[in-house]
């Protein structure tokens, strides 16, 4: 059922505090395009087409091509789409805050996303310790934890990298993100590099990534990285998942030139993204998505 | 075909040419990795249920099932016989298909009957049936709210509990989703 008005109240809260947290630090809110020639080639994210091009699945390579243009702190609040994309959490239109700092890793987002959901929480409920679907959150105490000693612990899993698409989608799915953030959150850190997207390798271990997601009560709400700026890996990267759709038979997108070309200008530097309705399902004690959007148009 | 994004509860599909129908499923897509369903799949034939997780791209092939409404007839050895009410035409399923649904098979009782590819294989009994008590303790008159029960014999053999008040040789109501006394009713 559409969101009560209750609901829509605490997610307009929720909105204001996220922009007074980016205002507070200096950060420049930005309105990436919409509609894009060249979507980021990922293997299981698919673009929503329309004349001239697709529907944004992230605003990431515009807001990276800021960052190489001299705009060190930069947000963004807006609507993505994901075709397809239908579950109790996901919507092919759904709402995502994005915000990218300069001279910056992942450690540092890590940091910005339990300060940014004490915050939020505060604003939207009056507090950081509540209850979700009947158990006690509070949202003051975090843990960290790496996708290796996640999948060791919780699927009994040694080597993710043995891991192949469907067999990582499935342990992490099913027997490790139920386990993640239950009263608390989770930061799960060090992907392996076949899930590294558009992430930096990790100095000390060349077979991850420095990209984490934070997790509550098994709700993903973030996913985050130290950014890849090299252009030459990247490039081979976009290649690399371009095959990997082409395998599976998708639509191919063109690479991004403009993005490839900017990027060498783009130094140290970190970036995340937030899904906002599953930041007020967690708050408005919601386990379907479709409770906290003013209009779920599919329904 | 279906694709993994038409599962629902109740879809019916034929996996390795039996027929079954999903009874709970699960969308699931974890961070950017490839999205999959998990499925709790009931057998139509045999009930036994089995998990099967399906992958964004999997196809789920079709059951072609019907189901037909039909008057049942009589036992023959241990068999039952059906007729349907609109052609008139019999079938015959057996003791396994009919399976616990025969303790409430009254002569001339309207079920649904599953068809699958053509052949029956399974009846559903309407949730109600009017059955006579054919054996029971003698009724305790005027004890109508203790709650207390006795065990009493159906026409068909099978055992149920009814209050104490109920008497030999009445009909009563039972659910036939549990077995359950409902209410007795005048014949």
């Amino acid at each position: 059922m559409p969101a009560s008005p209750q609901i829509l109240e605490l997610r307009s809260r929720l909105l204001g505090a996220l922009r007074a947290f980016f205002a507070a630090r200096g950060f420049v809110e930005i309105d990436p395009p919409v509609l894009v020639r060249a979507p980021a080639p990922e293997p299981h994210i698919d673009a929503v087409p329309v004349r001239g091009g697709w529907l944004r699945t992230s605003p990431e390579l515009h807001m990276k091509r800021l960052l190489a243009r001299g705009l060190p702190r930069i947000y963004s609040i807006g609507p993505c789409f994901r075709a397809g994309e239908r579950t109790a959490r996901h919507r092919e239109e759904f709402c995502l805050l994005e915000w990218y700092r300069a001279d910056a890793d992942y450690r540092d987002l890590m940091l910005d996303v339990e300060l940014l959901l004490r915050q939020a929480a505060q604003a939207a409920i009056g507090g950081e310790v509540f209850r979700y679907q009947g158990r006690g959150v509070d949202l003051g105490i975090v843990e960290r934890r790496t996708v290796r000693e996640a999948l060791a612990t919780e699927a009994g899993i040694a080597d993710p990298d043995s891991l192949d698409d469907d067999r990582w989608s499935v342990a992490i799915g099913t027997q490790v993100e139920p386990k993640l953030g239950r009263g608390r959150l989770t930061i799960l850190a060090d992907y392996p590099i076949s899930q590294g997207g558009l992430a930096r390798r990790h100095p000390d271990d060349p077979h991850t990534v420095e990209r984490f997601e934070a997790y509550v009560e098994g709700i993903e709400l973030a996913n985050g990285w130290s950014e890849l700026t090299d252009p030459a890996e990247q490039r081979a990267r976009f290649e690399r998942d371009r095959a990997r759709r082409a395998v599976m038979g998708k639509d191919d997108y063109p690479l991004d030139e403009e993005f490839l070309t900017e990027l060498s200008k783009v130094g140290r530097a970190a970036g995340i993204a937030l899904g906002v309705d599953r930041l007020v399902m967690l708050l408005a004690d919601r386990a379907e998505m479709g409770d906290v959007l003013a209009f779920d148009e599919r329904d | 075909m279906y694709e993994t994004s038409d599962i629902r509860k109740g879809l019916k599909v034929t996996m390795d040419g039996k027929p079954f129908i999903v009874v709970d499923f699960q969308h699931v897509k974890p961070g950017k990795g490839r999205a999959f369903t998990r499925t709790k799949l009931k057998n139509l034939i045999s009930g036994a249920v089995l998990e099967r997780t399906f992958f964004t791209g999997d196809k789920l092939e079709s059951a072609e099932l019907e189901e037909h409404t039909m008057q049942y007839l009589y036992p023959e050895g241990d068999k039952f016989v059906f007729m349907n009410t609109e052609n008139y035409e019999q079938v015959t399923l057996d003791g396994e298909q009919v399976g616990d649904a025969k303790d409430f098979l009254l002569d001339n009782l309207e079920v649904q009957v599953l068809f699958y590819e053509g052949r029956p294989i399974s009846i559903t009994l309407p949730t109600f049936v009017e059955m006579q008590i054919t054996h029971c303790e003698p009724g305790i008159r005027g004890d109508t709210a203790s709650g207390t029960t006795k065990p009493a014999t159906l026409s068909t053999g099978r055992a149920i509990q009814v209050p104490l008040f109920v008497e030999d040789g009445e009909w009563v109501r039972i659910d036939t989703r549990n077995g359950d006394y409902v209410e007795r009713v005048k014949r």
